[in-house]
């Protein structure tokens, strides 16, 4: 009830109509299956107005794909006794499983602080951390090896200026998924910017999925375990005996 | 080719997964060990999620292990009896070692028990049978008939039982001792303990060497096949997609491998496995003692 009472306000403080996004996706579901090698998604839209455009403030346009989120414990080693051991962790609370902004400009121009705050754009409003514990001092280290170990494997992407924009009109942007994608909601966001101040708002989802062989599997060895199990050592056992056979006809 | 592998979530190369599973199975075959400990490390390098590799590591060593043993059967060098007698006590104490596992997890710092422990036993265990191989064949090339079976204590112990295979009449409490042992080092150590119990049965019940590998993937099957289900129904991370990629590769290597194993001289194949447990051994206590480049690590909150 309260969600749906705040989404309500939300609509009616929103700016009525000066300027609305159209969108479009080159496919709002994503399919996993087995060879899967990762995939690109073409985000492309149009700006709606009443009436002509302003010319000062430039608009600028934010597009933001985020993966299912998660909590994940982040440790740091450090030297104890002559050998690399963990010694603390901090639990970040909710962490996205893949995280990317494409923006027009650099994103410090396109998106004031205040206005980040408020709609978590930038990595690190992505993730949220709540509370570390008493002894360590030094959380942000710990959200920052987070990104920096996510960032090396394309799973949180920062793409400054791989938004184009024609005519203060038309926008487009190629947003790269990885291989290694978690299956889940990719909650979608389009922000026009003008001046740093986000005039207009558009989210959508795109839904990554297991198909075929990947979702049954996947599906069997969640809700059916025990024959899972057994199947993978079916299989194992007959492996095993094949071969032996097989190479025992090579002998001869 | 890439292959998107359903429970890990990643997408690897299928033929990387072929080589990897074929390499390990060859030294598997000819050494009668389940070789987790070297898989392990190398799925995580290839960037398999650590929960995943280690239950689908024991998915695999069923396969290679079935294979090689039954090229073992044919050969008739597999002491059921003894495997058997092992097999009981390595299912005790793979129970005892889920306990201190999960007892130590709760303590924090598992992950550093069992790198410490890696290194420690195969340090150890590789020293001693590189040293005693070397010895031995030393005394061959000088012509001396190797020293066996020297009665000691282990023969003074009651409950004896004929193991014929094997050339053995000795007290049953041995080997279910060594049995427990090795279980719950496995349990810990999360492999099938071929390595451990390898060496074990040569120096401490000594077996001929020629009876100790098909017997040691005799009874590695089941205990890795206990793993396997168990993994797959508490905590869902075998990946039959990882583990059907890597045991086509492992069942022909293991097959290679036991052919490669009977061609070669008892002395010879304990100094390379010796050698292989040593070079594993450095790579941990190197991976301890140097300062990693990412300090940091991300792990599933809860989990270790």
């Amino acid at each position: 009830m309260r969600a749906l009472l705040l989404a309500l306000s939300l609509l009616i403080s929103s700016p009525a109509g000066a300027e609305e996004i159209v969108l479009g996706l080159s496919s709002d579901q994503v399919s996993i299956n087995t060879n899967f090698d990762g995939s690109e998604i073409l985000i492309f839209g149009a700006v709606k107005r009443e009436e002509p455009a302003p010319d000062e403030p430039s608009m600028q346009v934010i597009v933001t794909v985020a993966g299912p989120s998660e909590p994940v414990t982040v440790r740091r080693k450090e030297k104890r006794f002559g050998i690399w051991v963990n010694v603390d962790s901090v639990e970040v609370d909710r962490a996205p499983s893949f995280y990317a902004i494409s923006t027009s400009t650099l994103l410090g121009l396109s998106l004031s602080e205040t206005e980040d705050q408020r709609h978590n754009v930038s990595i690190q409003r992505a993730i949220r951390s709540v509370g570390a514990p008493m002894n360590i001092t030094n959380s942000e280290t710990f959200t920052q090896a987070l990104i920096r170990i996510k960032s090396a494997s394309d799973q949180y992407q920062l793409n400054e200026g791989t938004v184009s924009v024609d005519e203060q009109t038309l926008f487009r942007t190629a947003i790269e998924l990885p291989a290694a994608l978690t299956e889940g909601e990719y909650e979608t966001r389009i922000f026009l910017t003008r001046g740093g101040r986000v005039v207009s708002k558009y989210e959508t989802s795109i839904y990554v999925r297991k198909v075929g062989l990947e979702r049954w599997l996947f599906t069997l060895s969640r809700e059916n375990a025990f024959l899972y199990g057994l199947m993978s050592l079916a299989i194992a056992i007959a492996a095993g005996w094949g071969a032996s056979a097989v190479f025992s006809v090579f002998r001869r | 080719m890439q292959i998107y592998l359903p429970i890990a979530e990643v997408s690897v190369n299928a033929f990387l997964l072929l080589g990897l599973g074929g390499l390990v199975g060859i030294l598997s075959g000819m050494f009668g060990v389940g070789g987790g400990f070297l898989m392990t490390p190398l799925l995580f390098f290839i960037g398999i999620p650590p929960a995943v590799a280690v239950a689908t590591e024991a998915n695999q060593i069923v396969a290679s292990s079935f294979s090689g043993v039954l090229a073992h059967f044919k050969r008739k060098t597999v002491d059921l009896r003894m495997g058997t007698v092992l097999l009981i006590g390595g299912l005790i104490g793979a129970a005892l070692g889920v306990v201190v596992f999960n007892y130590l997890k709760a303590l924090g710092q598992v992950d550093l028990l069992v790198k410490l422990c890696y290194v420690v036993f195969l340090g150890v265990i590789g020293g001693l049978m590189f040293m005693e191989s070397l010895n031995a064949i030393r005394n061959t090339k000088k012509g001396k008939a190797p020293v066996r079976k020297k009665h000691n204590w282990i023969h003074g112990l009651p409950f004896k039982m004929r193991f014929r295979v094997s050339g053995l009449y000795i007290s049953v409490i041995p080997p279910l001792v060594v049995g427990v042992a090795v279980g719950i080092l496995a349990a810990i150590m999360g492999v099938g303990g071929g390595f451990i119990m390898v060496p074990a049965m040569i120096y401490l019940l000594g077996m001929p060497t020629k009876v100790v590998v098909g017997t040691s993937l005799f009874q590695i099957i089941f205990v890795t096949a206990f793993t396997t289900m168990l993994h797959a129904t508490t905590n869902y991370t075998v990946d039959i997609v990882l583990a059907v990629l890597l045991l086509v590769g492992g069942v022909i290597g293991a097959q290679i491998g036991t052919r490669i194993g009977v061609k070669m001289k008892a002395e010879q194949l304990r100094i390379l496995l010796a050698m292989m447990v040593l070079a594993v051994c450095g790579k941990l206590a190197f991976d301890l003692l140097v300062q990693p480049s990412e300090l940091y690590s991300l792990g599933v909150a809860g989990g270790h």
